[in-house]
């Protein structure tokens, strides 16, 4: 997996280097704003680009802005948007252009390196990886509180899914059986009125479109 | 002298425009002759008001400059209301104008009284001359020679007099009302106040911007490290796993509460995107189920939505610290001129508010309610004993 970082800290940058180097990784260009990740990125056609949100000039969104300049020209490139904040109106800017490959997590995440790593082949796989406190944020805006319907079973597993993870993956997270977090997702697309879907990527979809993101 | 002379240049000068001002309406009424003199006339009334305020405001200037040249005193300009009335007519509604009048009228008495002191200064001179020349009244020499000394002795008094007099009359009538010295202290209060504010606000955005740029990022890279040598040095004996694990861990709390407390200080997301988007993570963070609902039209000043920021994030910890509630509620709403916000709660209320300096048991509600005071907005709280607690705070949206 060929990756591209951009990350304004050299500290955090030989970090990340370092990280996602060796074994499946090759990191084939680290940089330090948002200008030199879409001239690299335009240049390498890397498999993901791992970026960060407040980067020079403006220290402000840039990551998010060059990671959506990113996805509309080059749309099979997996973007890894990391921040010391995690923002849901952040967030609904970068999942309005699309949810498949695409992640957004709080820069903390990268010291659960294995959790981590996860979620950096979930999201070059296609799949999405957001941030459990981007989900709470968006749960926050419901008017009708959906967690209420619940029970505190189910609103763990809403949370996971919202966060992209698979049946797998939260049966990993949970250490229940596979069998139980299916009926698990059966109820709450129930009591939610979702459509029941098959396959991962829809579901995260259907679940992200609900919370509102 | 000087006085005496520009009173009698300013006293004349408005007194000839007043005069023709005057007569020009006069002759209007009586009737004005063939259309040439009916045109002058009107002009006449018409520009009238208007250069008699130029020079009313004429003469108070150069009254000014004297006091400034010569009794080496500042008089202090009111407020510019007056000038800021519509003209011609707007000016004359204010008492400034007419104070100025006066002034101008009394000064002719001191221009009198300031020749009477010339002429004491005089007095040895003129007994003098007198006295060579021979007293038209005849007057005897003892008591001519006797009443010069006496007016020159005088003189410093009189002269003394005379300026304290000049003096006090400008200050009171040229210089700024009462009500426009407390309408001038207000706003130089209002403008200190608000810099005050704008300075708390910069000093908080370089507080969380030294932050992200120094310490966030370190403890970001420590963690990271440490978290990869836990994952990459499994096999070693337990109990160096078990210190790397430690402290692992360690960094991973500090970062949080680095992070929590830049929360509440003053989120980068604030300066970005504004108060709406900003209270997201702030009620998503609460350890206790946080409802919000915002509805803002358009954003406030940014002064102010800091303030509004403050109040959520303060309130919130009130109620997490002191109200044992299971769930809270926030609303914010805008209608462009007003911003409300209400932070309720499901808990025990009872939180009390003190008078200004008294205490509040801890609970920061009185820091909450100074806060909203410093954009001019207010605060209330209504927490019976038994629940719930409801803080409501209007905040104007400029600041």
């Amino acid at each position: 997996m060929r990756i591209v970082i951009a990350e304004d800290s050299a500290l955090l940058r030989d970090g990340l280097t370092r990280l996602l180097s060796g074994g499946e990784f090759e990191v084939v260009a680290a940089v330090a704003d948002a200008e030199q990740l879409l001239r690299a990125v335009a240049e390498l056609q890397p498999d993901l680009a791992v970026l960060d949100v407040r980067m020079p000039p403006g220290f402000t969104d840039e990551g998010i802005k060059a990671a959506l300049v990113i996805r509309r020209q080059f749309p099979d490139i997996a973007l890894l948007v990391l921040s010391q904040y995690v923002e849901e109106s952040y967030a609904t800017d970068l999942l309005s252009e699309a949810t498949n490959a695409v992640g957004y997590l709080l820069k903390d995440r990268v010291a659960h390196v294995n959790d981590f790593l996860d979620a950096v082949r979930r999201v070059a796989a296609g799949g999405t990886a957001l941030d459990p406190e981007v989900v709470a944020q968006l749960l926050v805006r419901r008017k009708d509180d959906p967690m209420s319907s619940l029970t505190p079973r189910e609103q763990q597993v809403l949370r996971l899914m919202a966060e992209g993870r698979s049946n797998g993956g939260i049966v990993e997270v949970l250490k229940v059986s596979p069998s139980a977090v299916e009926k698990y997702v059966t109820n709450i697309f129930a009591k939610l009125d979702l459509p029941p879907i098959s396959t991962d990527h829809r579901r995260v979809l259907a679940v992200l479109k609900y919370l509102g993101a | 002298m000087t006085a005496l002379l520009v009173a009698a240049v300013g006293i004349t000068l408005l007194g000839v425009v007043g005069v023709v001002w005057g007569a020009a309406i006069f002759s209007l009424l009586t009737g004005a002759g063939d259309a040439a003199h009916v045109a002058l006339y009107v002009a006449a009334v018409v520009v009238g008001p208007v250069a008699e305020l130029m020079a009313v405001q004429g003469v108070t200037a150069l009254q000014r400059s004297r006091l400034r040249t010569i009794a080496g005193i500042d008089i202090p300009v009111g407020s510019r209301t007056a000038e800021r009335k519509p003209w011609p007519l707007g000016p004359w509604l204010s008492a400034s104008i007419w104070r100025q009048v006066a002034f101008h009228l009394l000064s002719v008495g001191i221009g009198v009284a300031a020749g009477v002191v010339a002429v004491c200064w005089l007095a040895p001179v003129i007994a003098v001359t007198y006295l060579i020349v021979g007293a038209p009244s005849g007057a005897p020499a003892a008591v001519s020679c006797a009443g010069a000394l006496a007016m020159l002795f005088a003189a410093p008094w009189l002269a003394r007099q005379v300026a304290v007099a000049d003096q006090t009359l400008a200050r009171a009538l040229l210089g700024p009302s009462q009500s426009e010295e407390f309408a001038l202290r207000l706003e130089s209060l209002a403008k200190s106040r608000a810099a005050i504010v704008a300075a708390t606000d910069t000093e908080r955005r370089r507080i969380e911007r030294d932050l992200h740029d120094g310490a966030q990022q370190r403890l970001v890279s420590l963690a990271m490290r440490l978290g990869l040598a836990r994952a990459r040095f499994s096999d070693v004996p337990e109990p160096i796993e078990q210190v790397i694990a430690e402290a692992h861990e360690e960094a991973l709390l500090a970062l949080s509460e680095v992070r929590e407390f830049i929360r509440g200080l003053h989120p980068a997301v604030l300066n970005d995107r504004g108060l709406n988007a900003a209270l997201s993570g702030l009620a998503a963070r609460a350890p206790l189920p946080v409802r919000l609902t915002v509805d803002m039209a358009q954003s406030a000043a940014p002064g102010v939505e800091a303030v509004a920021y403050f109040i959520v994030s303060e309130a919130i910890t009130n109620v997490v610290k002191h109200a044992q509630a299971t769930q809270a509620e926030v609303t914010v709403a805008s209608d462009g001129s007003l911003l409300r916000i209400a932070i309720s709660d499901n808990g025990v209320g009872g939180a009390k508010l003190g008078g200004p300096g008294a205490s509040d048991g801890g609970t920061g509600l009185m820091g909450l309610m100074q806060r909203a005071a410093s954009v001019d907005g207010t605060l209330t709280i209504d927490s019976p004993p038994g629940g719930p607690t409801v803080i409501t705070a209007e905040l104007p949206c400029e600041s």
